[in-house]
């Protein structure tokens, strides 16, 4: 019987081979890699990748332990009820900045949601200067109801500084 | 009529440059309804190539009536031996292929463009095409070429203006 998806969630300071020595231990006992997402966040490393064919949670743990700890890396890894061949579709990009201020993301994302938007994929970050940081958030879902609840939901932001910019995606596929 | 089958990737004949029609005969008009027949039965494909199900020609339908937005549109075409002779502005959308199952990811493709082919017939034919339409010749007419949009993807996270 196939074994089941395992997250494996690693972080830590970024430094170059992180992700080429975890592979060449996992690729070593024979596992399997899925899905993968790596991104830097606040200059730090953080990778999410779904395997399986390596073992229970405490089975990885224990083949990474050695490659954890000479990159100093936190380590956490989950059985999941995972599947390939899932991927859906966004139909709505909503792209949000403003000066940065507390509750941006809770206030949007509750507008979205309000408006029948589901959240398929969300990137923020906050550029501009240590004094003058501007929040910049880019959010890529499906509009259960069409796009105008979600114009008519997110304007109301306007006469609060934010700038949000609501367009439609569509898949081309031939 | 039964759907011709469609090559998936990595089949070699994706990546092949196809050879100019030169007979435009009723063979020719059998196999473009035969090719549109199953474009239809694809899941919401806007657009098909010739070399998609192994015939290695330069035709291609580009059907951007079917965009589930209405978008600016020629109508459903049959373009044989089309070139690109004109293209301006950039933009990133998302593309997805019959040939590239549960796959979709972000190609940089001219805004506008202007093209020539030939009509099933093989007479001249020009055309004019922005946005979504655009986007569908250009990735028609890529398999043409034995390129496959996987050849031009950029970061997911590419935006220069999306469609």
């Amino acid at each position: 019987m196939t074994q089941p998806w395992l997250l494996l969630t690693l972080v830590g300071a970024d430094r170059p081979g992180i992700v080429a020595h975890v592979t060449r231990v996992l690729f070593g006992v024979g596992a399997e890699l899925g899905e993968t997402a790596m991104m830097r966040l606040g200059n730090q490393f953080a990778i999410m990748m779904m395997v399986r064919g390596a073992g229970n949670p405490e089975e990885v743990a224990g083949l990474l332990e050695s490659t954890r700890a000479d990159f100093g890396l936190k380590l956490h890894v989950d059985e999941i009820d995972a599947a390939l061949h899932q991927h859906r579709e966004p139909d709505v990009s909503v792209i949000v900045h403003s000066a940065d201020r507390s509750g941006i993301v809770s206030e949007v994302t509750a507008a979205l949601l309000e408006a029948g938007m589901n959240i398929l994929d969300l990137r923020s970050d906050v550029g501009g200067s240590s004094d003058k940081p501007i929040y910049i958030m880019q959010i890529d879902g499906e509009s259960s109801q069409g796009i105008e609840p979600i114009e008519q939901c997110v304007a109301r932001f306007a006469d609060q500084g934010l700038t949000v910019r609501v367009t439609p995606l569509e898949t081309m596929r031939g | 009529m039964e759907p011709l089958p469609i090559l998936t990737y990595p089949d070699e004949r994706l990546k092949t440059v196809c050879e100019p029609v030169e007979q435009f005969d009723p063979e020719l008009r059998e196999f473009a309804e035969h090719l549109q027949h199953t474009a239809d039965l694809g899941p919401s494909a806007v657009g098909i190539a010739a070399p998609q199900v192994g015939r290695m020609q330069r035709l291609c339908l580009v059907d951007a009536t079917r965009a589930k937005r209405p978008v600016d549109n020629n109508g459903p075409l049959v373009l044989v031996n089309p070139a690109i002779t004109n293209w301006k502005g950039f933009a990133v959308g998302r593309e997805g292929c019959l040939s590239i199952p549960d796959y979709t990811g972000k190609v940089i493709r001219a805004e506008t463009i202007e093209l020539t082919a030939q009509d099933i017939e093989g007479r001249t034919v020009t055309f004019k095409m922005k946005g979504f339409e655009a986007r569908i010749a250009q990735h028609e007419i890529d398999h043409l070429d034995g390129i496959l949009f996987l050849d031009r993807l950029v970061s997911r996270h590419a935006d220069l203006r999306e469609r």
